[in-house]
């Protein structure tokens, strides 16, 4: 195991896959001189060439495009969003041509390309750079979306999006990339998709989160512990599969949930989770599932507007403390 | 800091209303949580109303003597430095109509304020801005969303009489509000929801409250307060928990979903009661002695019996078998409105004098609805005669968290073949009702067995 940071776990996941396979290449926008927007891609151009890490225009649909056809006829592309926010423009590329195509050409093709960059929101980024995109993938049948939380996890995770014979969301965030963890420096490690992981055990609640909220629902719990309340962290990780086992497990376990998304609540992941839940623990649990989520507004420039959206560290607390019936909660 | 609400408690499906009959504390007392604040009166008995927080009683709300529907705001317990001034207006008006015709409070169920028809359709109201408060009357559109949301489903923070009294959080038709957590467990348990009350937001029973409930009987028998000076015969500890055999909890999961949530099966033997009432004619020619009845008889074999018979004196509770080393016996007693089952405490220690003095007692003020509320919990088997109606035999319905009843036919004369020829004589028939969970047929026939055996070879009940 090595120590390092979520950025370079990733860049050592894109090195090992592009040595593994020759059919695997990167493109993008300023991943090959520049070396990223966000330096995942650093040192790629001099180690594997112009022809592995291809510089595009600034034509997300357009590159996009070109990834799929390469997938459709044997490579394995890794397009890079310079953030998420971007794919929208090739929004149909990725929902009409490489989530479908597999179905329509009834198995002829299959598209194994991963697209990856990160998302979610970041520091002061604003409305339009800051929006949890996964809500806009995981709809769409035929796409696997990935979430990644820690370096160990953006490693394994990101070698299985390459391996995987269809197209994989892979969105990574801002925030995590100077996150630093221990990683396998051993090139066969991988993480299947479709596996959540517990972060943290605990006997009185199950609280569902990834990504930045789960590193506050850490914090949260930490509080609570305080106070006697044990509190047991599911990253899901994949969000599509989703593994609904392991949250159902653990949710049979603690009888009560709490379910952390960034994003605005509205049909989101917390909806389908506290819903799969609610389907299938029923009469396991003592209290509703609790929802913590972004409030239903575009993201605000200003710092403390930006916190006022975005689920705290107390408002996890706080449900916490609700569905546990709890003093303190409201 | 906590601001506990004092209600009128439910007792009974039943009962809308309740009637104080006097404050035990007055306002400005400090309570502790189980301190017993007031006499209530209900449709089946008068109840000691105890404190479900600690505090001052800061505030009477309903004067002894006036009835208020079942939920009603009538006390509340607060530091005293408290602002309490918002639980108080949430009662709406305070004063109720002395007997019957009280208004009710408005965070309880306001039927005034509902349409035509949904009268008995689940109802928070929220609590009308007071007219003469300034700030209500200006228009407040950003506010006035949320305001019901503060105010009407905050958790429900009431008094009952411990283990008994229910409150119906938002008047909503009886309906019990429950965790499904807390109906599975209760349903394994034997616990009856409707007879527990919810700590959850809106009176919502959740697990804690029903595993509370599920060892309350027990509990409650301990701390009830003695009636008479009783001499329990057995020395050391109530009950003993017995670990469940694989046998056991296999049986113990299963049986359930034959007849839930308490499987029965039953046992019937006939009993030759000649003796039984040669004896008891002859007791009841004695001067200056208590009558004796038949049930008195088999009150005083069922208990001796069961202490030789522990595993039928004994509650399933859930993981476990609770075995109790005391007997606190129920015995039916039929009203016209239905049936009520007090409690004789400490029956294996009491004599056949005793026990037919403390039963009338019971059964009289069951009559005249005057039982206290720890008469009427904490029996560990009960026993329902249907003799007086003529009945040949009958199976009873167990009252959890009990293991077991016993259903007694009428004595009836029957032609017996005897020594001599054809003779008549006293028959009597027994039904027990077992919870499978706890015991199996073989041990309530045993204890049929001996009970018979007693009651056939009656004077053994006098020593």
């Amino acid at each position: 195991m090595a120590v390092m940071t979520y950025r370079e776990a990733l860049n050592l996941a894109l090195r090992e896959e592009l040595k593994r396979d020759p059919d695997v290449f990167v493109i993008g926008e300023e991943v090959g001189l520049y070396e990223g927007a966000y330096k995942v891609t650093q040192g790629l151009l001099k180690e594997f060439g112009p022809k592995r890490i291809v510089d595009t225009p600034i034509a997300e649909s357009g590159f996009t495009g070109v990834g799929i056809g390469a997938a459709m006829v044997g490579l394995r592309p890794v397009v890079e969003m310079m953030t998420f926010n971007f794919a929208l423009l090739a929004l149909d590329q990725i929902v009409n041509s490489a989530a479908k195509l597999n179905y329509m050409s009834g198995g002829q093709y299959n598209v194994p390309i991963v697209i990856r960059g990160p998302g979610g929101p970041a520091h002061q980024l604003a409305a339009q750079h800051s929006q949890s995109m996964e809500v806009y993938f995981y709809h769409v049948p035929g796409l696997k979306v990935v979430r990644p939380s820690t370096p160990m996890d953006a490693k394994g995770l990101l070698k299985s999006a390459i391996r995987d014979d269809n197209p994989v969301i892979f969105i990574e965030s801002e925030t995590l990339y100077n996150v630093k963890g221990e990683v396998p420096e051993d090139p066969d490690f991988t993480i299947p998709l479709g596996q959540a992981i517990v972060r943290r055990e605990g006997t009185d609640v199950t609280v569902i989160a990834y990504m930045g909220m789960m590193y506050r629902a850490m914090e949260a719990a930490e509080e609570l512990a305080k106070d006697g309340i044990s509190v047991e962290i599911v990253d899901p990780r994949t969000l599509q599969p989703l593994d609904t086992q392991t949250i159902i497990g653990s949710v049979r376990k603690t009888h009560r949930a709490v379910v952390v998304e960034a994003g605005a609540g509205f049909a989101g992941m917390g909806s389908e989770i506290a819903t799969e839940i609610t389907e299938e623990a029923f009469d396991d649990l003592d209290a509703p599932v609790l929802r913590v989520t972004g409030a239903q507004a575009p993201m605000p420039y200003a710092r403390n507007l930006e916190r006022a959206k975005t689920p705290t560290k107390e408002k996890i607390a706080d449900a916490i403390r609700r569905v546990c019936y709890a003093n303190g909660g409201r | 800091m906590a601001v506990t609400k004092v209600v009128m408690p439910k007792l009974s499906e039943q009962m809308e209303s309740g009637k104080v009959i006097k404050w035990l504390k007055k306002e400005g007392d400090r309570v502790q949580s189980g301190d017993i604040l007031a006499e209530v009166e209900t449709d089946k008995a008068d109840v000691e109303m105890e404190a479900f927080g600690a505090g001052v009683l800061r505030k009477i709300l309903v004067p002894a003597g006036s009835t208020v529907p079942v939920g009603s705001l009538i006390g509340v317990i607060a530091e005293a430095n408290d602002d309490i001034n918002s639980v108080v207006g949430q009662a709406g008006a305070p004063a109720p109509a002395a007997e019957g015709g009280a208004k009710a409070p408005s965070d309880v169920a306001a039927p005034s304020g509902a349409k035509p028809g949904m009268a008995d359709r689940p109802l928070v109201v929220p609590p009308q801005p007071r007219s003469e408060d300034p700030a209500a009357r200006k228009p407040s559109p950003s506010t006035a969303p949320t305001a019901p949301s503060q105010t009407a489903p905050r958790p429900v923070e009431t008094v009952g009489s411990g283990q008994r009294a229910v409150v119906p959080p938002s008047g909503d038709g009886g309906r019990v509000k429950a965790s499904p957590l807390a109906r599975k467990i209760a349903a394994q348990s034997g616990v009856d929801l409707k007879l527990i009350q919810g700590s959850g937001p809106g009176g919502r029973i959740v697990r804690r409250d029903v595993e509370a409930a599920s060892t309350a009987p027990a509990a409650a028998a301990a701390a009830a307060p003695a009636l008479r000076p009783v001499t329990p015969s057995v020395a050391g500890p109530e009950y003993e928990d017995v670990a469940l055999s694989p046998m056991r909890a296999a049986i113990a999961k299963r049986m359930p979903l034959s007849k839930a949530p308490v499987p029965h099966f039953y046992v019937t033997t006939e009993v030759a009661m000649d003796r039984s009432w040669e004896l008891r004619e002859d007791l009841n020619g004695l001067e200056g002695q208590p009558k004796i009845s038949v049930n008195d008889l088999i009150i005083r074999a069922c208990a001796l019996t069961l202490l030789s018979h522990p595993g039928v004196n004994a509650s399933f509770q859930g993981d476990k078998i609770r075995v109790f080393h005391r007997v606190h016996m129920g015995i039916a007693v039929a009203l016209d409105e239905g049936l009520i089952t007090p409690v004789l405490r400490d029956v294996h220690a009491k004599p056949l004098a005793q026990i037919a003095v403390e039963a009338r007692d019971l059964a009289e003020r069951a009559r005249q609805r005057k039982l206290r509320a720890q008469e009427l919990s904490g029996a560990t088997f009960s026993i329902s005669n249907l003799g007086m109606f003529d009945v040949r035999d009958f199976s009873a319905i167990i009252n959890p968290p009990e293991g077991a009843i016993l259903a007694v036919g009428s004595v009836h004369k029957v032609p017996v073949v005897t020594d001599e020829g054809l003779g008549v004589g006293r028959r009597m028939a027994l039904t027990i009702s077992c919870d499978h969970r706890v015991m199996d047929g073989a041990m309530g026939a045993k204890f049929l067995q001996d009970v018979k055996r007693l009651l056939e070879e009656p004077l053994r009940l006098l020593v």
